[in-house]
């Protein structure tokens, strides 16, 4: 603090303290030496009672300056008030030093290894062909299309009779039906989406676009590309003026959107008793597994004039189409699944690789 | 359906040089899909060798090889694989002579197997080759011995290539025949589709003159269908002749054997197989007779009760009433188009035959044949149709064939009764098939399509009206014929269009919902799982019902597996089942769910209905009222199974076994993904712990249960002694919700907030004195929730002591300490009323 320039006598603090440069300075130095040795705030904490609390040498000092000559008063107030303002400035310096130095010593004791902190979190997943169903869903609700559904026990009436399945007809028997006890009950475990198409038909007006996903069934054993309990999704579209050329249309966009703007379709003459004309969907990718080629894909056509009849529709007023692929045919050639076994076994490594996006 | 291509290649001009490949390729655009290809698989040298010399040697294992010189190739010239002309070959078989000719497989040659062929040192000697048996050629099954070329009836020279010789060089496509297209299943009809898919020069094999044969008084024969089936008479045609003097035992030439071989027919006999082929090339079904074992004339009428015939596979059958047979005056000799009878059958001694060619109803055909589970080649072709207008020429090809093969003579005349049902034209607007396909055809493509097919077509007012060939019953529609002209003109003119629907609604508020309910699930760490939904009894009754120890449940008349023949009444023994699947694999924190249809009927209810309407016409309301009633219920559920740790062994991290709370958890979520409110109250189930059974409500209804099972039922079933389980009607938990749900105002003023023990029976359910304080604290009660439940020193025997942690708060001013306190003892007031429940100091 320079130079002084008091003719106060200032003597020893300690017995009969006077206010003087020798006083304030020796108050402030230990004050000083005190902040500087604090090393944590509760030192810190203490040394600030002893250095400015009401009985610290400075406090009294401070306290004498009532009984000081009034012509000394300006002199020696600003000496103490100096003082007290060096040692307040100290303590506030070195807190600061330790606040920051103690906040840094705990983030470092915080610290930990994030790569082995305790999981809370348990990894679940959707079942990949549930995931694509409803990605094939989605697809056709983008058109304007509507999601259908139907029991999975159903009456052989619904199932074949009004798809134009004869009583008697070969592509009947073709069928694999699990058939319900007692079979005169004549109910089966649906063996396609295609009563849904008949249920749409009756419940809904015309028009008519709807997709029907779901489970299916046929007696064939269970092998790697054979399950006897399979999913489905079944379109359908009945409106007025609509032609084969809509039905590709469909198709087109349908396949562009699951599997990428490279895949293609064809139709190929084939026959299914609910369709006339009748087509087999070939669609062609070139990164299938095994390079660029048609593979089948599910059965279309153009709804056979007796199953709108059957519905109470005038099939010369309405035409429509319908088409119908397997999930999990779908789900091996765009994700490359080897073995339709994996899909049904509930080994949850299976789902798990997938996740919640298929 | 296999063509082997050197048929195929008689009645249509094969591309030169066209492989499998090419066929197939040709024929899948007109509709016929390609299965497979068929070959021998014998590649050379292969040739035909004399048998110069042979010395017997026995051998110590008892056989007794013969060693032989074999003239491969004529004196002077180098053999086929380069050798000399005769070769030095070990032979094990015994049934041939000097001088015999057999087919030689030289070094070099490869046979099915595949099996190639070296010179090898055996028993003694160096083998230099191999006589080769029918079998080991692929030809056949004969394998007594070698084969011996006189036996089929061949001769050639030394050195003779033999894979030509026998037809070994051909190979057939296989095709996949649709329903609709019967007449596919012969030659003829796939020869006329491969003219149609690349315009080549098609020879109808039905319409060469040398078969074109007077009708007169052939063997007596009647038609005689008193009960028709659908009003259609069995038999529309019944064609026959008659050849004589046969002689059985001549062999099969082996241009017809490696054709039926291929085709996938067994050669038999030589009179068998001249009807097989005549089948396989014209797709008309043909039955011979030993014409000297008919009991007079025959007539074909329909089974009597208890009426029994042996059929040529050897077994006796009772036939039924609609069955269709063909009689003689001793009574059933053959089931009509299906198979014929062991008595009348040709065998080695037949030196007469009657040839019969008929055309029998396709539905009668088909109820026969699967009434007596005998689908045979003859049943597949009647079931789908068989051209009516060719009988005469298929039983003149058969007496054709016999005459040149077998040495007989054939009747001038054929005799006929019956006359081919004429098909129905069907009319074809103008511009209809253009509207449909989408495509505008010109008049040369529609008219040509149709006349290339076979139909005839007439010009009338508006359209033609088409009659279509005989051989196509599948053509009643104008749908039909748009088909053909779209498929003739190829389905790549088919331009690609796509459709505007009207604005849809996007998913059912239940199809939303369903699909939250599994991402929700999911995201909260559980695994969805897809089980096959068949069951026993005993997994439907333990888990199929809280408290009956029978569940009723849906048979499967014919289920894959005799020991799983009910639909699940419950999703639990799929979960069970998965479960310990992945525990055998080593998974042993589980949690798995699913979303699916259970089948649940009510008990003595029969379901179905015997008479359905007709697919024809709309049903009535009332028929589809009932139809639709007659459908068993199938709610959707939503099922959850856990066990192992819930969260594992980790640093800083003890183990959380599951149990009922991560049961309970998965009802919560459950709630929150379907916005309905569960009420968890104490519950039972035989299947569960007693002691640890949740019943699952909405509103008044029970809709599950959550909990573990029962620790015996679990440790039965091979899984550890805790599992936790949910099981819930998920519709019935959507239906109670509303479609909109009703936003309450968010209080911003301070809360206060304060704690409430109440000591009450041990008995008293938290869940029902939370209510009851919420119900007395009233609407100040912002929030309640349970903190502690105490049981043990400071509490009277049989009390515990539950503390409530209470939030209260008004929606208009900040409420003081005063008024907290006094809707808290309202709260414990109305528990006090219902519980005895104490304040706790």
């Amino acid at each position: 603090m320079g130079h002084c320039s008091t003719s106060v006598d200032l003597g020893t603090v300690s017995d009969s303290p006077e206010i003087s440069e020798t006083t304030v300075n020796a108050a402030v130095e230990a004050a000083l030496e005190a902040i500087a040795a604090a090393a944590d705030s509760s030192a810190l904490k203490q040394v600030r009672t002893e250095h400015t609390g009401e009985s610290s040498p400075l406090a009294k000092l401070n306290g004498m300056l009532r009984s000081v000559a009034p012509d000394q008063k300006a002199p020696l107030g600003k000496l103490v008030g100096q003082a007290r303002g060096r040692v307040n400035g100290a303590f506030a310096a070195r807190e600061q030093e330790i606040v920051e130095a103690e906040n840094a010593a705990q983030l470092a004791a915080e610290a930990v290894d994030v790569t082995a902190i305790a999981s809370r979190y348990r990894a679940g997943a959707r079942h990949p062909l549930t995931l694509l169903q409803d990605r094939v869903s989605e697809i056709f609700t983008g058109m304007g299309w509507e999601i259908a559904e139907g029991p999975e026990v159903e009456s052989e009436w619904f199932n074949f009779d009004a798809l134009n399945f004869d009583a008697d007809h070969p592509a009947r028997a073709m069928q694999d039906t699990f058939f319900i006890d007692p079979p005169e009950s004549h109910l089966v475990l649906r063996t396609h989406t295609s009563p849904v198409q008949v249920r749409s038909l009756l419940d809904r007006e015309l028009p008519v676009y709807v997709l029907a996903p779901g489970r299916v069934y046929r007696t064939d054993e269970f092998d790697a590309t054979h399950l006897p309990v399979f999913m489905q999704f079944e379109g359908l579209a009945v409106d007025k003026g609509l032609t084969m050329a809509h039905l590709k249309g469909t198709l087109d966009h349908f396949v562009k959107s699951i599997f990428g703007d490279e895949a293609k379709i064809r139709l190929r003459p084939s026959y299914f008793p609910f369709t006339e004309p009748s087509a087999e969907l070939d669609f062609w990718h070139p990164t299938f597994k095994h390079g660029p080629r048609w593979i089948e894909w599910g059965g279309c056509g153009m709804v056979n004039p007796n199953v709108l009849r059957a519905a109470g529709i005038d099939p010369d007023v309405y035409s429509g189409f319908a088409f119908g692929m397997g999930i999990e045919r779908g789900l091996m050639l765009r994700n490359d699944v080897q073995d339709m076994r994996e899909m049904v076994e509930g080994d949850v490594r299976f789902s798990q690789q997938f996740g919640m996006v298929v | 359906m296999r063509v082997p291509l050197s048929w195929l290649a008689e009645y249509v001009d094969l591309a030169p040089g066209s492989t499998t490949d090419d066929v197939h390729a040709a024929l899948v655009k007109v509709g016929l899909e390609e299965e497979d290809v068929h070959t021998f698989d014998v590649t050379g040298p292969v040739v035909v060798g004399e048998v110069l010399e042979f010395t017997e040697e026995p051998q110590k294992n008892g056989k007794t090889i013969r060693w032989c010189q074999v003239r491969v190739a004529p004196d002077g010239e180098l053999a086929a694989d380069g050798g000399p002309a005769v070769h030095g070959i070990v032979c094990g078989a015994g049934n041939f002579f000097v001088g015999d000719k057999v087919v030689v497989t030289l070094p070099g040659a490869v046979l099915p197997g595949p099996f190639p062929i070296t010179p090898r040192k055996t028993y003694g000697h160096v083998s230099d080759g191999m006589i080769a048996s029918t079998r080991e050629l692929g030809l056949g099954d004969e394998h007594d011995g070698i084969l011996r070329l006189s036996t089929l009836g061949v001769d050639a020279p030394v050195g003779t290539d033999a894979i030509a010789l026998l037809g070994l060089d051909d190979a057939a496509v296989e095709i996949n025949v649709t329903p609709d297209r019967g007449y596919a299943f012969s030659i003829r009809g796939v020869a006329r589709e491969y003219a149609h898919a690349t315009g080549a020069t098609f020879r109808d094999p039905a319409l060469r003159p040398e078969l074109d044969t007077p009708i007169g008084d052939g063997y007596s024969v009647a038609i005689d269908d008193a009960s028709p089936i659908r009003g259609r008479q069995g038999a529309s045609v019944f064609a026959t002749r008659i050849v004589r003097g046969v002689d059985a035992s001549l062999p099969t030439p082996p241009w017809m054997m490696s054709r039926l071989k291929l085709a996938g027919i067994r050669s038999i006999s030589l009179l068998v197989d001249i009807t097989n082929y005549v089948m396989l090339e014209l797709g008309q079904p043909i039955h011979g007779y030993d014409l000297d074992a008919l009991a007079g004339g025959i007539v074909v009428r329909r089974a009597v009760p208890t009426e029994t015939l042996e059929t040529l596979d050897g077994q006796k059958r009772t036939l039924d009433r609609e069955d269709l047979l063909i009689t003689d005056g001793s009574g059933a000799i053959g089931i009509a188009g299906v198979m014929g009878g062991a008595r009348t059958e040709m065998g080695d001694s037949t030196r007469n035959v009657l040839i019969e060619a008929a055309n029998f109803d396709p539905v009668s055909i088909a109820r026969t044949a699967r009434r007596h589970k005998l689908p045979s080649e003859a049943s597949k072709r009647f079931e789908r149709g068989v051209d009516p207008s060719i009988a005469v020429a298929a039983a003149s090809r058969v007496a054709e064939l016999m005459v040149s093969l077998a040495g007989g003579e054939a009747d001038a005349v054929a005799g006929v009764v019956g006359e081919p049902t004429a098909p129905q034209a069907v009319s074809f607007p103008d511009g209809y098939v253009s509207t449909l396909i989408g495509v505008d055809y010109t008049d040369e493509e529609i008219r040509g399509s149709l006349q290339e097919i076979g139909a005839t077509i007439e010009d009338t007012d508006g359209g033609l009206l088409v009659t279509p060939p005989t051989w196509r019953p599948d053509l009643t529609d104008k749908s039909d014929l748009a088909e053909e002209v779209a498929r003739i003109v190829g389905y790549d003119r088919i331009p690609s269009v796509l459709p505007v629907a009207p604005a849809g609604r996007g998913l059912s508020r239940s199809q939303r919902i369903r699909r939250t309910v599994a991402d929700t699930l999911a995201a909260a760490g559980s695994t969805e799982i897809l089980a096959f939904p068949f069951l026993g009894a005993t997994e439907n009754n333990v888990y199929g019902s809280a408290d009956s120890e029978e569940v009723a449940a849906i048979k499967v008349a014919n289920a894959l597996d005799a020991t799983s023949p009910y639909l699940r009444t419950t999703l639990i023994p799929g979960l069970i089942e998965a479960a310990k699947r992945n525990l055998s694999r080593g998974l042993t924190d589980l949690s798995l769910f699913e979303v699916g249809l259970v089948f649940r009927p009510e008990a003595g209810r029969k379901y179905g209905q015997v008479d359905l309407p007709s697919g024809v016409t709309l049903p009535t309301d009332d028929q589809l009222a009932e139809l639709n009633a007659g459908i068993p219920p199938q709610p959707r559920h939503v099922g959850v199974l856990i066990l192992g740790n819930a969260v594992s062994k980790q640093p800083g991290q003890q183990v959380v076994p599951s149990g009922i709370a991560d049961a309970l958890a998965a009802v919560t979520q459950i709630g929150l993904a379907t916005g309905a409110t569960i009420d968890v109250v104490q519950g039972s189930h035989k299947a569960f712990h007693p002691g640890r059974t949740a019943e699952l409500r909405v509103g008044d209804r029970a809709v599950g249960f959550a909990g573990e099972l029962l620790p015996q039922l679990a440790l039965d079933s091979d899984l550890p002694r805790v599992v936790a389980v949910v099981e819930l009607d998920l519709d019935a938990v959507i239906a109670s919700t509303d479609a909109v749900f009703t936003a309450g105002v968010i209080g911003t003023l301070p809360a206060a907030t304060q704690d409430l023990s109440l000591v009450v029976s041990v008995d008293a359910p938290a869940a029902a004195v939370g209510a009851a304080v919420r119900e007395g604290a009233g609407e100040l009660l912002e929030s309640i929730r349970l903190v502690d439940d105490y049981r043990g020193s400071g509490l009277e025997d049989g009390t515990k002591s539950l503390t409530f942690a209470l939030r209260f708060r008004a929606p208009d001013r900040t409420l003081t300490a005063a008024e907290a306190t006094e809707a808290k003892l309202a709260g414990s007031a109305l528990a006090a009323e219902r519980f005895g429940a104490a304040i706790r100091d």
